[in-house]
């Protein structure tokens, strides 16, 4: 969860808010202030570091040769519309249950909320190994989806069910904050205004959330793209960039791997610093 | 006319009991109660808001206890004026047409109508959160009215506003009511903002209707103890009724006797305070008035044009006096004073 908590800051959380969040209370005492500024900077500066020191040793010449490499611009593409798959198939499924778990009680909810956080907290390659159970050519919708066409075991299938897997909870609970969020007397005034439940749902709580949405969206795509554990368990090749990563390096060492390390990391931290800062105009 | 019949709603520990409340067309009714006696959720119900665990809401001789809200043509506005913050002032007001699938030149007829009722057409492009309260208030309700609701559901409307301009919606929403002949139902934890809008007033307390009625029966009237504290009485005595040598009708409480008008029969007795005369001691005057009794002035409780005066007479009891009055009268803490009330003015109830 404190994964979570730290991508949804980034995104949902803007600066303006952040600053309405401190008003009437501010820290004043200056031993304290230090101290918490002293750790705080080296909490900052363990997270920076190791990115910054592998990008800035990187040479831009042995970047570009390996961003031109089609097995790298393959993998990095792959892992790209992967995990966009996967976001998609999240949004479609996510939503509707975020907006139930968000306006509706029913009996076991708390089961279902701690369901839903369930793959944040298991390894991650043994939920790989858990997913093979139901997805394997032996196993139940395995066989049958085998019947139609459709293989899990090394495909782009079964990279986006492991992304899926792994990443959804992040769509479903910044979703379902969303949802909560919305105050219920407009959802009330717009049934009186003779809205029915599906266009309340349209026309007021999905738009007032969207926001959430996206953020949760954004999370799940930059977690999918980052997934390891649980993709190479089940689908080894075709190779996403991480599985790449991890190959380079088993296979040649550091030197090899490094390029591509930095280059997911450039690619990820662009669409961060992109997608964080379209929200924040829009917050403006 | 609105109709609801022996209405229960259960929203986890709080219990709406039993309301009954007939409210006539084109009639302007205020419910009022404390913060958490259930007046919100009544008004919420009539808008079917709410499952109905037991009893019935008639809308127009029809019975709409299990209407959806879609169907009931009655509109609602909070306290906040709940204003959709993703779409523009215009939108907002369009709204309920749109979903309701009215013509294109329907909604432009109406939503012109609107504008001109409240000189909004300066505001129709902005977005909600540019907006003053007032002229939220105002997109609020064209929004709740271009729909032709057969109700007008209004929650708490005037609280978040300061007093000058609380007063002025008051009157705004005098004359909408006027104008627009449309039944209000309006929800106010302020007894005077219901004194001054209502037709008639329902208190509720509890999750129960205490009583329905004027504003001059549950001013002067109240039914009960707590209907009296609510409407400020402050002057409540618990007693019987007995007659006097002289065959008065007096009501005795602790070693108090009051004149009472005849008939009057109940175990509880309120003054309002405004009723009440103080005099210094030795002015001469009304020294042989009836319901007349020396005391001291324990407490003067400012209240800037009015003050309210604590006299113990053998009885704690409040006085409402002018801040002129209380200056010519020079009354003070520890003061010796009367006073007097008139017969008619004692309201003598059962519990």
């Amino acid at each position: 969860m404190g994964e979570y908590n730290r991508i949804k800051r980034t995104f949902e959380v803007s600066d303006k808010k952040r600053r309405q969040s401190i008003r009437g209370f501010y820290l004043t005492n200056e031993w304290l202030k230090w101290l918490f500024f002293i750790l705080s900077l080296l909490i900052l500066i363990f997270i920076s570091l190791p990115v910054f020191k592998m990008i800035y040793s990187s040479s831009p010449s042995i970047l570009l040769n390996s961003f031109l490499d089609p097995e790298v611009t393959k993998s990095i593409l792959l892992t790209l519309y992967s995990a966009l798959i996967a976001t998609l198939i999240g949004f479609l499924l996510g939503v509707p249950l975020a907006y139930l778990m968000a306006k509706t009680d029913f009996p076991g909810k708390k089961l279902v909320e701690g369901l839903i956080d369930l793959p944040i907290v298991i390894p991650h390659s043994a939920a790989g190994i858990a997913l093979l159970f139901i997805f394997g050519r032996k196993y139940l919708l395995g066989r049958i989806m085998n019947s139609l066409g459709i293989t899990f075991l090394d495909s782009l299938a079964g990279i986006v069910i492991a992304m899926l897997f792994v990443s959804v909870p992040f769509l479903i609970d910044s979703a379902r904050e969303g949802f909560e969020k919305v105050d219920p007397r407009l959802e009330n005034v717009a049934r009186t205004l003779g809205a029915t439940h599906f266009q309340t749902f349209v026309h007021v709580s999905f738009p007032l959330a969207w926001r959430s949405i996206i953020a949760g969206m954004i999370m799940m795509w930059a977690r999918g793209m980052s997934e390891f554990g649980a993709v190479i368990i089940i689908a080894y090749h075709p190779m996403i960039a991480p599985v790449l990563v991890y190959e380079k390096f088993e296979t040649y060492g550091l030197n090899y791997a490094r390029p591509i390390a930095v280059i997911l990391i450039i690619i990820s931290m662009t669409v961060f610093v992109v997608l964080r800062f379209l929200l924040y105009r829009k917050d403006k | 006319m609105i109709s609801i019949r022996n209405l229960c709603i259960e929203l986890g520990d709080f219990v709406l009991r039993d309301a009954c409340l007939d409210i006539e067309d084109r009639e302007y009714m205020v419910i009022v109660g404390p913060s958490g006696s259930g007046k919100t959720v009544l008004l919420e119900s009539i808008a079917g808001l709410y499952p109905v665990k037991r009893g019935e809401v008639w809308l127009r001789g029809c019975d709409a206890t299990v209407l959806k809200p879609e169907h009931r043509h009655v509109s609602i506005v909070y306290q906040d004026y709940s204003l959709f913050t993703h779409i523009s002032a215009e939108k907002n007001i369009l709204f309920g047409m749109r979903m309701r699938g009215m013509e294109k030149d329907e909604m432009k007829k109406s939503l012109d109508k609107m504008v001109d009722l409240f000189n909004i057409s300066h505001l129709l492009s902005r977005k909600p959160s540019t907006l003053s309260g007032g002229e939220q208030q105002k997109i609020a309700l064209a929004r709740a009215l271009c729909v032709s609701p057969d109700v007008l559901l209004l929650d708490e409307p005037l609280s978040s506003l300061d007093p000058g301009t609380r007063e002025d919606i008051e009157q705004e929403l005098r004359n909408l009511h006027r104008e627009l002949t449309v039944t209000i139902l309006h929800v106010t934890h302020n007894f005077e903002e219901a004194i001054a809008l209502g037709d008639r007033i329902a208190v509720i307390g509890g999750g129960k209707i205490m009583q329905v009625g004027t504003p001059e029966d549950i001013f002067r009237r109240p039914n009960s103890e707590f209907v009296a504290r609510f409407a400020m009485a402050r002057n409540i005595f618990y007693g019987r009724v007995v007659l006097s040598d002289r065959g008065d009708h007096m009501f005795k409480t602790g070693d108090s006797c009051f004149l009472i008008e005849k008939g009057r029969k109940g175990d509880r007795m309120v003054i309002r305070p405004e009723d009440i005369m103080v005099y210094p001691f030795n002015d001469g005057k009304n020294n042989n008035g009836k319901n007349c009794f020396p005391g001291t002035i324990n407490r003067i409780n400012d209240k800037g044009s009015t003050l309210f005066v604590d006299v113990d007479i053998g009885i704690p009891v409040t006085a409402l006096v002018t801040r002129h009055a209380c200056r010519e009268s020079g009354l003070r803490t520890g003061m010796r004073v009367k006073i007097s009330c008139d017969p008619g003015s004692l309201h003598i109830f059962q519990e």
